[in-house]
């Protein structure tokens, strides 16, 4: 506990907010490498919707989780920054995942309720 | 923990549980306010996402009359506004990177990107919905229009007030007043922007891709 919030507060002060050197949470050649990675893989995707290939679907919904990933973890610094932010962003975001499967489940997959007639 | 925060200078004000340093406050964790709480509305802002996915999910395919998503969807369109968009995000990284380091040029050039790309990505979407407004599909129409303009148009809505936001930081750098020390700004400028990509990303798949 007390080392992640040493290395929070160090993160807060030191890494995030004063403008020194350290600001920088990672090159800017790295930044087009992910940029790269980025194009690569939005350019796979496209190929798949064309080709149509076994498990087209599944394969769409990695290679997006990977972009997502991605641009979270680096662009957004998430990989570098307190896990506090992580944690902060992750409730929001696995409640959201929660409710969108839980409604396309509900709709899509099971079979319609039976509403018994009255009288 | 009290230790960790006094020693780093976030304790400026410990007796309040939070602290004030050249203007930026911490809370008591020693992480600063405004970071958490921006990353607090990004976690609200998916569940906002959320919602809408979820409405455009549920509805999906039960449109009783076309135009449908595979007779108008303009994929190889599509796909290049979702590369400005991403690229975009790129340059913002680099913006930011520029306003750290102290260096003018660079840092208003990037954000200077960031603007333009994110300007193209809304000419892209004025012209999509031109082009199915033309095609018949309406707000009103079905609900495959209703869902997707509703989808759609609040994420567009989002660039469009984060292309504002950008501007006002081009225009703070090219006047150098996007000092090393306004870097938070910047960054909390960026998530947002960063987010609105995401967002994309999701509906690219699941709304273009898989329809």
């Amino acid at each position: 506990m007390s080392e992640m919030t040493h290395e929070g507060a160090h993160g807060a002060v030191h890494g995030d907010d004063h403008g020194h050197d350290d600001h920088s949470h990672a090159s800017p050649g790295f930044y087009w490498m992910i940029g790269g990675i980025l194009a690569v893989l939005t350019a796979v995707e496209v190929a798949l919707f064309y080709m149509k290939p076994p498990l087209e679907q599944p394969l769409l919904l990695i290679l997006s989780a990977v972009k997502f990933v991605l641009v979270v973890g680096y662009f957004m610094h998430l990989k570098f920054d307190s896990r506090v932010f992580t944690g902060v962003f992750m409730a929001g975001f696995v409640l959201a995942m929660f409710m969108v499967s839980a409604l396309v489940v509900l709709y899509h997959f099971l079979p319609p309720m039976q509403v018994p007639a009255v009288g | 923990m009290a230790e960790a925060v006094m020693g780093h200078g976030a304790g400026h004000d410990a007796s309040h549980g939070g602290g004030d340093h050249d203007g930026h406050h911490y809370t008591a964790t020693g992480l600063n306010s405004w970071k958490v709480g921006f990353w607090t509305f990004i976690g609200s802002e998916c569940l906002f996402f959320g919602t809408l996915l979820s409405t455009y999910m549920v509805y999906k395919g039960a449109s009783l009359e076309g135009p449908y998503p595979l007779d108008i969807f303009d994929i190889p369109l599509t796909t290049l506004s979702t590369f400005v968009l991403l690229m975009s995000s790129l340059a913002m990284v680099l913006g930011l990177d520029g306003v750290q380091k102290g260096s003018r040029g660079k840092a208003a050039f990037w954000l200077g990107v960031v603007v333009v790309f994110g300007s193209i990505f809304l000419g892209f979407q004025y012209y999509e919905f031109n082009h199915f407004i033309h095609e018949g599909l309406t707000l009103q129409h079905s609900v495959f229009g209703s869902t997707f303009y509703v989808l759609t148009g609040f994420h567009g809505a989002h660039v469009t007030v984060g292309v504002i936001w950008m501007t006002t930081l081009l225009v703070q750098s090219l006047r150098g007043k996007l000092t090393p020390d306004k870097a938070l700004q910047v960054e909390i400028a960026g998530l947002y922007w960063h987010f609105v990509d995401i967002v994309w990303i999701v509906i690219f798949v699941l709304v273009y891709l898989i329809p």
